[in-house]
């Protein structure tokens, strides 16, 4: 019977209910009190709505259009994903080659080099912030897209080269002999087979980097700025509980949208992630 | 591999001056775009001057009053940006490696190799070993000099940063891997287990100025009397009691911060720890409940023991991340009430004090700090590798 | 079309090791020349010295009538065939094939044409536009060798292509491959450690060990007149027995003692064997093939050789239906082929019964009588007796 054996589990499901719950309890207060008018939300907790959940006055969308538009939110959005394209394909690029030379080319120091540049990883960003700061006023980048993508692909690149090495290096040898005896040179090689053939490895890392880059605030308030210009969305939103602190409705709002677009791709491309994920769990 | 190339190939001139002109071609591209792309301005610009060359003067001028409008302005840039990075990039591959082909015989494969490796090679030189090379020069010689290291020692805002780090260490870490272990076993047993783990793991995707804010929601207080707007303070004040303020409350505030890293990091320790425990053979836990084990001693005699190389990744890892948490910190309260983390002082010095050596020492520290970590992390991945 | 000729080729891995020593081999236009030989002999690395795969350290190859030791894989004209099939995952059938055309740069018009023309010679003219994914084991054996037919080689190098198929698919795949050469008439090198397979495919056979050529001749010779002792138990299944023997006797009538009973060895075994007299009271390994071996109590009066008779027990019989194969002990010791410091200590062990005989094998009529356990004569044909001397390994011969 059906019912003796869902009894015996129930004590299971009810802890596997309690603990999902309880995970989505603060993403839930969020995105509800995103939607309440600005009165409501801080007088009365936001749980209070399941009393009266289908009242019309109890929701409006007033605060997203006033985060967008009055608190630059859109200008901040457009900012993040002028930010984090670029940054997440440049790197893909450049590793991708650098790791088919480690991985199918012989040339001496190429354990050495490759060493290196996976201990790279160990290196904290912090390590890097003041010298490079002297360096791009130097080189008139501070405060432009172009020396925050060249920081971003720089940071990813160690990571990127030591997952795709990994994929490359797994790929059967006889397929690259095979191509060769057939006259394909090393570039027609990398070009034809390696990169189609390594599509998941790019993908992964692709989500990965686009997720860092996208919720990043270090190197966005360093190499970037808090100039609503060209302010990304993280540092925006920091901003705005700096100075919009109590007004909850807007700030509910603006979290939200920042998390909109990383928690679409996220959820969109799961797999990927986590074929990832267990792939190379190292980065900072 | 054999190396060797070619007998046939088109003459020399021809094999030189195509990829040649074509380097020339992108370096004319990048000069180009990079007007476009540096200033927020640059698509406004770029576009003015070509409606002006088309003789759409008037266009043109109502492109520089008003500026261009968000979204063909963030278009262009993108687009800009995109074309350089990935058709200029492969382009410049393509262009060395042909460049090489028209190389004698006898250097040509050994030279390919390092025109594959040089953008990459470049640009971790440039951008960041030679830069960590120089903060650990900066750290003594700016300010005051290797005494800056003492200072980190001995002034007490900073002892009680180092603290505080060890103790996220500790506690966000033993946190986030024993909920995410707990977890990962539970709801191995479950039918809709990977719905159930989308919840847990979706935190992952929201960037910690996000989840910082998310949680200040939470952790808020309001006066007592009025309604309590935060779920930590209604459900204190449910029970009578005073409201509570978090991020100012001394031994409290430290741990709230934690809370949100473990909020954000389980997911994370839970996915490879599932995947860990669905590794471990049935046949051995089979075997051990037929021995007479109860659940919980074939969780702790069988699938713990097995799994050990994964704990070790997890830990390391979220210990990394833990170790160098910034944002949290930053956001929520900005170091105040004894909630200080070396990142964040770090950035301070750095950005508001322009201590540039007493930055670069912290950020010297964060390293040697992290150093150790790691290497456990590398050496057990490795010893994982000579197992496969 | 042309020849292979492997002229005192040899191959030394940077760490000093030599894998190929003085190899000397013709290979005929349009023959079909098996390598056969145990794991670590060499033949794929033979093999791929002649793809240019690999570097030859000294010697000569030419193929046609060109030397080409460095030469360009692709510009000796030849195809290769994988173990593994090598077929690009992402890739349909047709531009499988296709793509050594592709890389060649030959217009697309001709490369479809020549690529149906080989998908219709492989029957897989309905498989074009899938991925190798998506077919069985056999057809993507196919398409490999689509692959390698499309380029109208001069030769055709093939590496274990059928190690991955199941025994039957193997079998179906073996007349396949061997008829498709024979219609094509193109030069084929075909490297396996299957002596069956090599038996049943070559038109020349040549059996390697540790990087030396043991002999290359056609598989009947091979199996008739095995140049050395490795050669005559490798060749043939189940393996030559080789006793390790006393010759005794003399010239005119010679014996081997097979533990306390005599064999007389007949005299035609002798023809063709003339330094046989320098062995007279010598160790020396007599080899008898277990087809050689019949049941004496089967055979008529006049047929009965008591000279030629062994009598022995059955200590394990295995009824094939078309034949009976018997194990049976004798109290002599065995030649073994295997080397101790190569294949290790465990390729040594020989079978022994609860005494410590060796277990020998014979192959006899299913009419015969034997029950396990029980006592049974068995008839050495010693006219087909083969003759090692134990200290080289080489046949006696002239």
């Amino acid at each position: 019977m059906v019912l003796p054996r869902f009894l015996k589990r129930t004590p299971l499901h009810v802890a596997v209910i309690v603990i999902v719950a309880l995970w989505s309890l603060p993403t839930t207060g969020l995105l509800i009190s995103s939607f309440r008018p600005q009165n409501d939300v801080v007088t009365s907790g936001w749980w209070t709505v399941v009393e009266h959940p289908f009242e019309g006055s109890n929701w409006t969308i007033k605060n997203y259009s006033r985060v967008l538009e009055s608190d630059g939110l859109w200008r901040a959005l457009a900012n993040s994903v002028v930010v984090t394209l670029p940054a997440t394909i440049i790197p893909i690029t450049i590793a991708a080659f650098a790791a088919y030379a480690f991985a199918w080319m012989k040339f001496p120091g190429r354990r050495m080099l490759f060493g290196g540049v996976v201990m790279l990883l160990v290196v904290p960003i912090q390590m890097t912030l003041v010298p490079l700061l002297r360096m791009y006023s130097g080189l008139n980048l501070s405060g432009t897209y172009v020396g925050t993508w060249l920081a971003h692909a720089t940071f990813g690149l160690p990571l990127a080269v030591y997952l795709l090495y990994n994929y490359i290096s797994s790929l059967p040898s006889e397929i690259m002999e095979s191509a060769y005896l057939d006259g394909a040179s090393h570039y027609d090689i990398f070009r034809r087979l390696v990169l189609p053939l390594s599509a998941p490895a790019l993908a992964s890392f692709a989500i990965f980097q686009f997720l860092w880059v996208w919720n990043d605030l270090l190197v966005s308030l360093v190499f970037l700025g808090t100039d609503s210009e060209v302010a990304t969305l993280t540092a925006t939103l920091n901003e705005l509980v700096g100075s919009k602190g109590e007004k909850w409705h807007i700030l509910t709002a603006g979290a939200f949208v920042s998390m909109a677009v990383p928690v679409g791709v996220f959820l969109g491309m799961q797999r990927f992630f986590v074929r990832g994920m267990l792939a190379g769990s190292v980065k900072g | 591999m054999v190396t060797r190339t070619n007998d046939s190939e088109p003459n020399i001139v021809r094999r030189v001056a195509l990829p040649v002109a074509v380097l020339a071609g992108l370096v004319g591209l990048a000069r180009l775009s990079l007007r476009l792309v540096k200033e927020p301005e640059g698509p406004g610009d770029v576009l003015a001057s070509v409606y002006d060359l088309v003789g759409q003067g008037a266009s043109a001028d109502a492109i520089r009053d008003r500026g261009l409008q968000t979204i063909p302005s963030v278009a262009l840039t993108i687009l800009t940006a995109l074309i350089l990075g990935i058709i200029g990039i492969w382009y410049l591959f393509w262009a060395l490696n042909a460049l090489v082909d028209a190389l004698p015989q006898r250097v040509r494969e050994s030279v390919r190799p390092y025109v594959y490796l040089l953008p990459a090679v470049s640009l971790l030189g440039f951008f960041l070993v030679f830069p960590a090379v120089w903060t650990v020069w900066l750290s003594f010689t700016e300010d005051r000099g290797w005494r800056n290291y003492l200072d980190a020692f001995q002034e007490a805002d900073s002892r009680r940063a180092l603290v505080n780090n060890v103790i996220w260490l500790i506690v966000a870490t033993a946190g986030s891997v024993s909920i995410g272990l707990v977890i990962a076993q539970l709801f191995d047993r479950i039918k809709r287990e990977a719905l159930a783990k989308t919840f847990i793991f979706l935190p992952l995707a929201i960037s910690m100025v996000g989840a910082s804010v998310i949680w200040r929601f939470v952790y808020w207080w309001k006066p007592p009397g009025t309604g309590q707007i935060g779920v930590v303070n209604a459900v204190i004040t449910k029970f009578d009691a005073e409201p509570v303020a978090v991020f100012q409350t001394v031994p409290i505030n430290t741990l709230a911060l934690i809370a949100i890293m473990i909020w954000l990091q389980t997911g994370f320790a839970m996915v490879i720890l599932s995947a860990a425990i669905k590794g471990v053979p049935t046949e051995h836990l089979e075997a051990a409940r037929l021995d007479g084990a109860s659940e919980l001693q074939v969780f702790t005699r069988v699938i713990l023991p097995s799994i050990r190389p994964s704990i070790i990744t997890v830990t390391t890892t979220i210990a990394v991340a833990v170790l160098k948490v910034f944002d949290i910190v930053y956001v929520l309260t900005g170091g105040k009430f004894q909630t200080d983390v070396i990142a964040n002082r770090m950035y301070k010095e750095m950005f508001i004090f322009s201590n540039k050596g007493r930055a670069s020492s912290l950020a010297v520290l964060l390293f040697l700090m992290v150093v150790p970590v790691m290497v456990l992390n590398l050496r057990s991945a490795r010893r994982q590798e000579a197992m496969r | 079309m042309a020849g292979v000729v492997l002229k005192d080729v040899n191959k030394v891995y940077p760490n000093g090791y030599q894998a190929i020593t003085d190899l000397n081999l013709e290979i005929a236009d349009g023959e079909f020349l098996v390598l056969v030989g145990p794991s670590g002999c060499g033949k794929s690395t033979a093999l791929r010295m002649v793809a240019g795969l690999e570097e030859i350290t000294g010697g000569e190859l030419s193929i046609g009538d060109r030397i080409v030791n460095d030469v360009h894989p692709k510009d000796r004209d030849i195809a290769m065939v994988f173990q593994n099939y090598a077929l690009y995952p992402h890739m349909s059938v047709a531009d499988n094939i296709g793509f050594p055309l592709k890389l060649a740069k030959v217009p697309k018009s001709q490369i479809r044409a020549r690529v149906a023309k080989a998908a219709s010679i492989l029957d897989l003219t309905d498989q074009l536009d899938k991925k190798p994914g998506n077919l069985s084991g056999g057809q993507r054996q196919r398409v490999a060798m689509g692959r390698a037919i499309v380029r109208q080689p001069k030769a055709f190098l093939m590496d274990e292509p059928l190690s991955n198929l199941d025994a039957k698919l193997r079998v179906q795949m073996r007349a396949e491959i061997a008829s498709l050469q024979k219609d094509l008439g193109v030069t084929t090198v075909y490297v396996t450690h299957d002596q069956v397979e090599a038996m049943t495919m070559g038109d020349r056979v040549a059996v390697m060990k540790r990087g030396f050529l043991q002999q290359a001749d056609t598989p009947q010779n091979l199996y008739d007149k095995p140049a050395n002792v490795f050669v005559a138990g490798f060749i043939g299944s189940p393996s030559m027995n080789l006793f390790l023997v006393k010759l005794g006797g003399t010239i005119e009538a010679p014996t081997i003692e097979l533990g306390d009973q005599t064999l007389q060895v007949d005299p035609s075994a002798l023809e063709g064997r003339s330094e046989l007299t320098d062995f007279i009271g010598k160790d020396i390994v007599a080899g008898v093939r277990p087809e050689d071996i019949s049941d004496a109590g089967l055979a008529d009066e006049d047929e009965r050789s008591p000279g030629e008779t062994i009598t022995t027990t059955v200590h394990l019989m295995e009824s094939l239906g078309s034949e009976i194969i018997v194990h049976f002990p004798l109290p002599v010791e065995s030649f073994s082929i295997m080397d101790a410091e190569f294949e290790g200590e465990d390729a040594l062990e020989v079978a022994t019964d609860s005494i410590g005989r060796t277990i020998y094998v014979a192959r006899v009529s299913p009419r015969s009588q034997a029950r396990l356990g029980e006592s049974i004569s068995l008839r050495f044909d010693t006219g087909r007796m083969h003759f090692f001397d134990p200290s080289t390994g080489l046949a006696i011969r002239d």
